[in-house]
């Protein structure tokens, strides 16, 4: 696990998969829950999105995605990506999950796979039964430890197997830059390592955004943190000069979590 | 594997053996001519099934397109009865100055009016598609909307009396593509033709329903963002099964007006569109089977039920409606997944439930 050094240097534009966000604001109705966020994520890295409820993470998440509109500039591999419907944006190459796990409960975890796979299929390749199975919905499923599970209804799947089946459909979907919103909770502890390991071999060639509540899962896995507060960026850096920086101990003042050894499975 | 493949088939050649063998040996012709007119009802349902049953689009106005194919269909086969120059009779008792209205002239051409009967409904079903499904118009609004559309459409075809005959629709046809349609051996024939596109619509449902397509569909059904952020524009797939279902209804309302003998704006308004829904619910949305088998037995029960208590059959209906609805959402072809369900459960010990965070076994 090397950790980027303290500058987390804000990477130049045009790289491939880096995300830049500029002064990135979201308004609901009078309530501002993102106040002028600036964030660069280079690729490569492994992002982790921490602070209070109600700090905006999820929010920035629906911004860069499309869901939530937003002023501001947000760069994916120098592209605009504010103003584009979503879709398009996924198709630029950006994925998402959610907090709660959002698969197709009435399909199969092979049938989940493969429409993740086929956003670019032709109608003619749409209306024909599925023949052999796709390269990457193969990989995925080793990767996932799925393929044991892949004619299952993706309803039936355990908490855990349905957040991995989700992290596997961003794999077919071959996006390269990853926001995942809390993507361990209710796992348990030898799920929560695995996962972490898998997203570590994720991250080595693409861009990863983690929203996480888990301190533990933090320290063992983050390569570089944003604390948001009150939809603005607190601090950024690595874990350690994230944890040493007084305004983020303040803000979590009273939740032990970032300073004690948490034991933050609630 | 081998079993779900040969089980359709099976069911598709004794389907095709009850239509065009059973059905015509051992029923009057009277009664083969109901049949026919059932028939058509299922190919609506068929199309519904695709729409409602995969796609969530709860249809209520199916009749607008079955009556565009209809009139479609009706106007060629009056103008066809009239001769070349000829007026349709209707036009003549209520005078439209002796001219032919410019918009039924193409329809005497046989290959125009039978593109019609599909090309109308699936064009006008794609663009209100592409209104209602790119503003994300859905659930109880989209019906409402298909519904209020159907009733326009019939409110539209009784004011222009003159030129559609308004609320007596087009009747008393001769001919049908040149055969005399007095004819019980021509009527025998357009049963057989119905029978025929019945079978063609479900082979082709069939194919959607297990293509690709067919499981993005109900990925858009359960879930329409998250395909969205997979990079499909869950819009087209909805307009593409809308828009198949509408060509569907458009020609089933095309083979009722031989069948039947009439099309009329009682045939194409609110409630016949809802009755189109209630045998497709009834039988099962989401099973091809389920939703043809479902449409005939209702509108059998309909003709039989409504000969011995005319004013009971409608509360009748309704009723039956909303038993399925409360209690078998699955309708009548989801009962066999209950049982065989109820039995694996009784017979496997149930796995402890817990909260899903308890549950994650470690991997």
């Amino acid at each position: 696990m090397t950790a980027p050094t303290a500058s987390t240097a804000p990477a130049p534009p045009a790289d491939p998969a880096a995300l830049a966000v500029r002064d990135l604001r979201v308004t609901f109705d009078g309530f501002t829950a993102v106040d002028g966020v600036d964030l660069d994520v280079a690729p490569g890295d492994l992002r982790f999105l921490i602070g209070p409820n109600g700090a905006g993470k999820t929010t920035l998440v629906d911004a860069v995605t499309g869901l939530a509109p937003a002023t501001g500039s947000v760069r994916f591999a120098g592209r605009e990506l504010l103003g584009r419907p979503v879709h398009r944006i996924a198709r630029l190459g950006i994925g998402r999950t959610f907090q709660t796990a959002t698969v197709f409960e009435q399909l199969t975890v092979l049938q989940n796979l493969d429409i993740a796979a086929g956003a670019g299929r032709s109608v003619t390749t749409l209306l024909r039964r599925r023949r052999h199975l796709p390269e990457a919905v193969a990989a995925a499923l080793e990767t996932t430890a799925l393929t044991a599970h892949r004619d299952r209804l993706a309803g039936t799947l355990a908490h855990g197997r349905k957040q991995w089946l989700e992290i596997g459909m961003l794999l077919v979907q071959d996006v390269r830059l990853l926001l995942l919103d809390e993507p361990v909770a209710g796992m348990s502890h030898p799920e929560r390592e695995a996962t972490g390991e898998l997203l570590h071999r994720i991250a080595a060639d693409r861009t990863v955004v983690v929203i996480e509540h888990d301190m533990d899962f933090l320290r063992s896995f983050a390569r570089s943190v944003t604390v948001l507060h009150a939809g603005r960026v607190l601090s950024e850096g690595t874990v350690e000069q994230v944890r040493a920086d007084p305004r983020v101990q303040e803000v979590y003042l009273g939740e032990p979590a970032l300073t004690a050894p948490a034991g933050g499975e609630a | 594997m081998t079993r779900s493949r040969l089980l359709p088939l099976a069911g598709f050649a004794l389907t095709a053996v009850a239509l065009f063998a059973v059905a015509p040996a051992v029923l009057s012709d009277f009664r083969l001519s109901l049949l026919a007119r059932y028939l058509c009802f299922a190919i609506v349902a068929v199309g519904i099934a695709l729409a409602w049953g995969r796609g969530g689009m709860l249809t209520l106005g199916q009749g607008l397109f079955f009556g565009l194919g209809g009139y479609a269909m009706a106007m060629h086969l009056k103008l066809a009865d009239a001769g070349p120059d000829g007026l349709p009779d209707f036009m003549l008792l209520y005078g439209t100055g002796g001219e032919l209205p410019w918009w039924w002239e193409p329809f005497r051409s046989p290959v125009f009016a039978l593109a019609a009967v599909l090309v109308l409904p699936m064009t006008l079903a794609a663009l209100i598609g592409f209104l209602v499904f790119r503003r994300r118009v859905r659930g109880a609004y989209f019906a409402i909307l298909s519904q209020a559309l159907a009733a326009a459409f019939a409110l539209l075809l009784i004011g222009q009396q003159a030129t559609t005959g308004g609320t007596n629709g087009l009747t008393n046809f001769q001919g049908f593509f040149g055969f005399a349609l007095a004819d019980p051996l021509n009527k025998r024939m357009v049963y057989f033709v119905i029978a025929a596109a019945l079978l063609a619509v479900l082979l082709i449902t069939r194919q959607l329903f297990h293509s690709r397509y067919g499981e993005l569909l109900v990925a858009v059904r359960d879930s329409e963002e998250r395909v969205r952020f997979l990079g499909y524009d869950p819009a087209l797939v909805k307009l593409a099964a809308y828009t198949v279902s509408a060509g569907m209804a458009g020609l089933a309302g095309a083979l009722f007006v031989p069948a039947v003998g009439i099309i009329s704006p009682a045939l194409i308004g609110i409630v016949p569109s809802i009755q189109f829904v209630i045998g497709a619910a009834i039988g099962g949305r989401a099973s091809l089977a389920g939703a043809a088998l479902g449409a005939i037995a209702v509108a059998w029960a309909q003709t039989t039920l409504s000969e011995e208590f005319p004013a009971a059959w409608t509360y009748f209906q309704a009723g039956l409606f909303i038993a399925v609805i409360a209690f078998l959402p699955g309708g009548l072809a989801s009962l066999r997944h209950h049982l065989t369900r109820r039995r694996t459960r009784a017979t496997r010990p149930r796995p402890p439930t817990g909260t899903p965070a308890a549950e994650g076994a470690p991997a």
